[in-house]
């Protein structure tokens, strides 16, 4: 439910550095997501597509890449993807474990037109 | 015309997190010590404030800052009625407190000289945890009818504790509730997180989460 705040930010990103690359406009924003960041793509593009009109980002297309979380078991050093629920390792049962990647969340980069 | 390239790699949420850092500045600057209670709906967030209020406040000044979706003001009427400065921020539906509300409610309460500043956050296991308020402490409480595999389902919320609060363990005879297998999850989210597993209705618990809490706040003073 928190995409609105989310997807202004990343408008407000975009138009950052589309000014300081004096951008004519924005034609695509590539955004990473992780899997513990809890975000919803499609609420943010639905959001975007409504608050980016009249900006320099209108029509400016979302690509979203999703990151898994992964996990290491620190028993067996198994490597492991976290899916919707958490689980022990899989391989030995272990429960100590750490979290390894998932919380990424960042604007990596924009296409724009001068 | 070929389209430029223009690398960028902000975090999304950096504006929030540069407040959120303004907060901290200004609770150090002000000596008080700050922390945000997170949970579910009717964990018993209210209940808990209410009683860590009744404990500290011969010793301690305590405000709340209170985040509601609606402009109901029953959280904060109960805090004002045990004595102590309260502001409400009024979310507008949204999910979470996110660290330029918590700035207002700070701007509000800055009179206040709090030795503890607490802030009551949306009943929310998900959107809360995705916004850093600037706190010196993220606290969650888990109650006991929720369910032993909330850490399970929501680890995004566990990972960034600092202390959990179990409330309601007076019901775990009636309630089929697997304490081993709900401390697996917080253990293997967050190894050797502080717990206190605590009842507002016996006060069982209270004291121990209560003077955990004292000795952090004054651990702040003496900086």
């Amino acid at each position: 439910m928190h995409e609105l705040a989310v997807t202004e930010s990343i408008l407000s990103i975009a138009e950052k550095h589309a000014s300081q690359a004096n951008a004519s406009r924005v034609t695509d924003i590539h955004i990473v997501i992780g899997k513990l960041a809890s975000i919803v793509d499609d609420s943010v593009q639905f959001y975007w597509d409504i608050i980016s009109q009249d900006t320099i980002c209108a029509n400016a297309l979302l690509h979203f890449t999703r990151k898994p979380a992964q996990l290491i078991c620190l028993e067996c050093n198994t490597e492991y993807i976290l899916e919707d629920e958490l689980t022990t390792c899989p391989q030995c049962g272990g429960a100590r474990i750490k979290v390894i990647s998932g919380d990424e969340f960042w604007l990596e980069s924009i296409e724009i037109e001068k | 015309m070929n389209p430029l390239h223009v690398p960028v790699v902000e975090k999304i949420l950096s504006a929030n997190d540069q407040v959120a850092e303004l907060n901290r500045q200004w609770l150090d600057g002000s000596k008080t010590f700050g922390i945000n209670i997170m949970a579910s709906p009717g964990a018993g967030k209210t209940s808990v404030i209410l009683q860590t209020i009744k404990t500290l406040a011969p010793r301690l000044r305590i405000g709340v800052v209170e985040g509601d979706t609606a402009p109901v003001t029953i959280d904060a009427d109960k805090v004002i009625a045990a004595g102590m400065p309260a502001v409400q921020i009024n979310t507008g539906g949204d999910c979470h407190l996110d660290a330029v509300m918590l700035r207002k409610g700070l701007e509000q309460l800055a009179s206040e000289q709090m030795d503890l500043m607490i802030v009551e956050n949306v009943g929310n296991l998900i959107c809360p945890a995705a916004f850093s308020l600037g706190t010196h402490m993220n606290v969650l409480i888990a109650s006991i009818p929720e369910g032993d595999d909330k850490p399970y389902k929501y680890p995004a919320i566990y990972r960034g504790l600092n202390v959990l609060i179990i409330n309601k363990i007076d019901l775990l005879p009636y309630v089929k509730f697997n304490m081993a297998y709900f401390r697996q999850g917080v253990e293997m989210l967050n190894p050797g997180l502080m717990t206190f597993p605590v009842s507002c209705v016996s006060g069982e618990g209270i004291p121990e989460w209560t003077a955990w809490l004292e000795k952090q706040v004054m651990q702040i003073k003496k900086k």
